[in-house]
């Protein structure tokens, strides 16, 4: 391998592809090279082989093609009128980078994006290029993603998805108003008509499946999109709504969320102070309240704070309960599995594990400290076989009560 | 289940297991123990290499037996589906008590079959967290084997062997084989650890003993792509050390070729975090509250290089009186040479030719807004003239926040711009004014973007050209003034 110019050129497509949340190598049909002439396999689980000081999960080569953009999107480092120094890749070596990783077990395979380049069309026909490289040449078996364009001829993005295990497309911001003022070269309607696109496909290679095995699979580990988090006004109950509507719309297996985070050479029309890392964190536990805890999207709105957005000092479950005592205190030898879900400090596998125990006998508090992490955060919200909470319940300060101390939110903070 | 623990009262089993993670062996002589009435307190497991002397102190009044003979007729063993899942996975855990844990639950199985539900069982739990332990130990296992190349005499291309060394906690080596076959069917390894090794040829998996470090190999130059891999995809504006360490804990860190990077990354973070802003974003200023406060900070601004040039700024100029504003804001380019050296907007060649259009048109300058996209005039010197430059995107772009903020101040209701510059000041992007002219834009707060040429422009153009874009430039300016009086 030419490593001198290729660790160069890696080090400049790594580094202009780290504002991309998502590494998640999860959920996609089960294969492995043992009938094969290849490498590779996916067994459901996805698997994180290192974790980087920024303590995200490295589980898949994530570069850029190239980071030459046409584009100039304001909030983007790759932007056309931004200074960064810039790199492309051929098909083939992202390919035998990918094989050349993988053969030592560091990832679990390949996340492509890439910048705009002569068109969005010749960029995608590179992109499906590699993994048509990978999947036919290499028979590679492990695991692909591919950002689409979804600028593009749908014919390629429909090629991307039958090499791919995902698909993906950023909706970028949440409001339209913010997509026309930062990304001026995107349209709110043909993402959203890209993403319509490949929900369809996808259901269709379902169908065809369960009818004929052999049918080829698209996009086995379906698609998700990514939106930025305050490099516009969007409040936090925006983002939810306008969550809850991709997900609706389009089947999404995730909405990732990216704390717009200072960029080199960033643009001036982003005068904007780094939202804090919290407000992420405070949106992927009101997304996991959505997905596995049965709340609905205007049920965590109503967490929400006068202004808009998810109170920072405690997480949105706490904030939920804490606005709506009526429902509490919740009995743990009664309460219906819906309703042990909403008492804060109570993991899904807690309550899980909850229903198993009681059909033996009467739980007292002690059995349930010993079923979660923080007794004195969820005391005030159940009634165990000897344990009543009575009025605190309905104290005015349990806010203060429960919130962490504020010496350990410095951790997060700017 | 009559006479259990009566008839081998006070008799002693130390049961020996030939290897530390063959639950099978440990299932079969379990299932016997139970059979013959074998209390747990009476048994000590001992797995290869561990210490047979803790049965001298359990002794003491007893003798010790090995495996019993089955009675004649023994009794049938219960045992609950979830036990046996997770007491495979258990075992395999390091600690030398788990086998008697084990036990212990399979006997308490015996009397209390929905045992395996109590979650606060203490034994149970125990249980689990160790299943929990070794399931967590299999996964960095997948994850943190790092295979390095080496050459093998005589192959072909491509068919060299791959090593790893890998540390487990626990014995999970041989049960974890399958992940890496599956992986790695077409290629030739062996992951070496000191609790056991594995030897793939590409058809058939052989399991040797514990290996040394020293039988490992000790580089392979890929790792140095893979280390600028791990240091480039590393965010520093967000440092959250902890959750890394939850994750990869320091112990697995010998191992990995890019561990070697944290310390650096992390010391470094806060300094590269400040680098991107520093390059990248300006400080945090506060807006302007009035037009003055404007005009103040334009003339301290370095933002970009035009503002390090001999020049001063040029503030825009409108009505004092704000009732006698029309609500139209004019918006040129730059200011050039005349206008530099006056301090006032369009006061130049290209200025005198607008005002003379906009008279035709019918709108009073005096009543609009007049200010440009860009503060400062951008020229290069030669000799004693100054020659104006066009302004460059980024510029434009940097400017636009001073360009804002005076919009917001002047709040009209309908704004014209002059030239390529000026148009995307206002939509952040370049756009071709042949196509957007004569159109009204909607911009944010509901105001009216009207594009159109600079006067510059129809200065530069001869003969039939000159005339008919000349012509052009008062038609959009017609129907701006159109527009003004529809929204007064």
């Amino acid at each position: 391998m030419k490593n001198e110019t290729i660790i160069e050129r890696l080090g400049i497509l790594a580094d202009a592809a780290k504002y991309d949340a998502s590494c998640a190598s999860s959920g996609t049909s089960k294969k492995d090279s043992r009938l094969g002439k290849g490498i590779g396999s996916t067994e459901g689980m996805g698997i994180c082989h290192a974790y980087a000081p920024d303590g995200r999960c490295i589980s898949l080569l994530k570069v850029l093609l190239t980071n030459h953009c046409i584009f100039d999107c304001h909030y983007c480092v790759n932007r056309k009128s931004s200074n960064v120094r810039r790199a492309r890749f051929t098909p083939q070596e992202v390919a035998d980078l990918t094989i050349n990783f993988y053969r030592r077990n560091y990832i679990e395979g390949l996340f492509l994006s890439s910048g705009i380049f002569k068109s969005s069309n010749h960029t995608m026909e590179q992109m499906v290029e590699v993994a048509r490289i990978l999947r036919d040449d290499y028979d590679f078996r492990g695991y692909i993603h591919l950002k689409t364009i979804p600028e593009a001829d749908p014919e390629l993005v429909y090629r991307a998805g039958l090499y791919a295990d995902r698909v993906s497309i950023n909706v970028e911001l949440p409001t339209d108003s913010g997509l026309t003022r930062l990304a001026p070269d995107k349209n709110a309607m043909q993402i959203e008509g890209a993403m319509g696109g490949v929900k369809s496909a996808i259901t269709q290679s379902k169908d065809e499946i369960k009818r004929f095995r052999h049918a080829p699979k698209f996009a086995p580990a379906g698609q998700s999109t990514q939106m930025i988090v305050g490099a516009d006004a969007a409040t936090d109950s925006d983002i939810v709504g306008k969550a809850s509507r991709l997900y609706d719309s389009f089947k999404l297996r995730r909405v990732y969320y990216s704390a717009f985070s200072p960029i080199p050479d960033a643009s001036a029309v982003l005068p904007l102070k780094r939202p804090p890392l919290v407000r992420e964190h405070r949106l992927y536990q009101s997304d996991w309240l959505m997905r596995f805890y049965g709340y609905k999207p205007n049920e965590v709105m109503q967490a929400t704070e006068a202004d808009g957005n998810l109170p920072l000092d405690i997480d949105p479950k706490l904030a939920w309960a804490l606005k709506f005592r009526e429902f509490f205190p919740v009995d743990v030898n009664r309460a219906s599995k819906e309703r042990l879900l909403r008492v804060p400090g109570l993991g899904v596998k807690a309550v899980e594990r909850i229903i198993t125990a009681r059909k033996h006998r009467s739980l007292t508090l002690d059995d349930i400290a010993k079923l979660t992490v923080s007794i004195a955060k969820v005391r005030p919200f159940l009634i165990a076989s000897n344990w009543r909470p009575t009025t605190l319940t309905d104290r005015a300060d349990l806010r203060t009560l429960l919130a962490p101390k504020s010496e350990q939110l410095e951790l997060f903070g700017a | 289940m009559t006479g259990r623990g009566e008839t081998w009262h006070r008799r002693y089993y130390s049961i020996h297991l030939s290897a530390p993670d063959d639950f099978e062996e440990w299932r079969d002589k379990a299932r016997r123990l139970v059979q013959c009435g074998i209390k747990p307190d009476q048994v000590i497991w001992i797995e290869p290499g561990g210490n047979s002397d803790l049965f001298s102190v359990a002794d003491g009044k007893g003798s010790t037996a090995e495996l019993p003979d089955l009675p004649d007729h023994p009794s049938q063993i219960r045992v609950s589906k979830r036990f046996m899942a997770v007491a495979k996975n258990a075992s395999l855990h390091s600690d030398p008590e788990r086998f008697a844990l084990l036990y212990g639950l399979l006997w308490r199985l015996q009397t209390n079959g929905g045992l395996m539900e109590d979650k606060t069982d203490d034994d149970v739990r125990r249980l689990e967290e160790m299943d929990k332990n070794v399931r967590r130990d299999s996964h960095k296992m997948h994850a943190f084997v790092r295979f390095r190349e080496v050459e093998s005499a005589g192959s072909p291309e491509g068919r060299n062997r791959y090593v790893a060394w890998f540390e487990p906690e626990h014995h999970i080596v041989r049960a974890n084989a399958g992940f890496f076959v599956r992986r790695f069917t077409n290629m030739q390894w062996s992951i070496l650890t000191p609790k056991g090794s594995l030897h793939w040829d590409g058809e058939i998996l052989k399991a040797g003993p514990g290996a040394s470090i020293t039988d490992a190999p000790d580089g392979d130059p890929v790792e140095e792509l893979w280390r600028r891999y791990y240091a480039s995809i590393f965010n520093p504006a967000r440092l959250k050390v902890g959750a890394m360490l939850s994750e990869m804990p320091k112990k697995y860190w010998k191992n990995l070729p890019e561990a070697e990077l944290i310390p650096a990354l992390i010391s470094g973070a806060q300094k590269r975090e400040a680098e991107m802003v520093a390059t990248g974003e300006r400080e945090e200023l506060e807006r302007p509250d009035t037009l003055d406060q404007l005009d103040r900070a334009i003339h301290g601004c370095t933002n970009c290089p035009i503002g390090l040039l001999e020049n001063e700024a040029v503030a825009g100029e409108g009505p004092a009186d704000k009732e006698a504003f029309s609500g139209l804001m004019i918006v040129g380019e730059q200011p050039g040479d005349q206008e530099d050296r006056t301090g006032k907007p369009f006061v130049g060649p290209a200025g005198q030719l607008l005002d003379g259009h906009l008279e035709r048109a019918g709108i009073d300058r005096k009543s609009a807004y007049v200010t440009n996209a860009v503060k400062h005039f951008k020229y290069v010197q030669r000799g004693k003239r100054r020659i104006h430059q066009s302004p460059g995107a980024k510029e434009i772009d940097t400017c636009r926040w001073w360009l804002e903020s005076e919009t917001d101040l002047v709040d009209p209701k309908l704004i014209l711009s002059l030239g390529a510059s000026a148009a995307r000041a206002f939509l952040g992007k370049t756009v071709s004014i042949t196509k957007v002219r004569g159109e009204p834009i909607k911009l944010d707060g509901g105001r009216e973007l009207w594009a159109t040429v600079h006067p510059s422009y129809l200065l530069r153009l001869d003969g039939e050209a000159a005339d008919a874009q000349a012509e052009a430039f008062q038609r959009d300016l017609a129907r701006v003034s159109e527009r003004l009086r529809e929204l007064a």
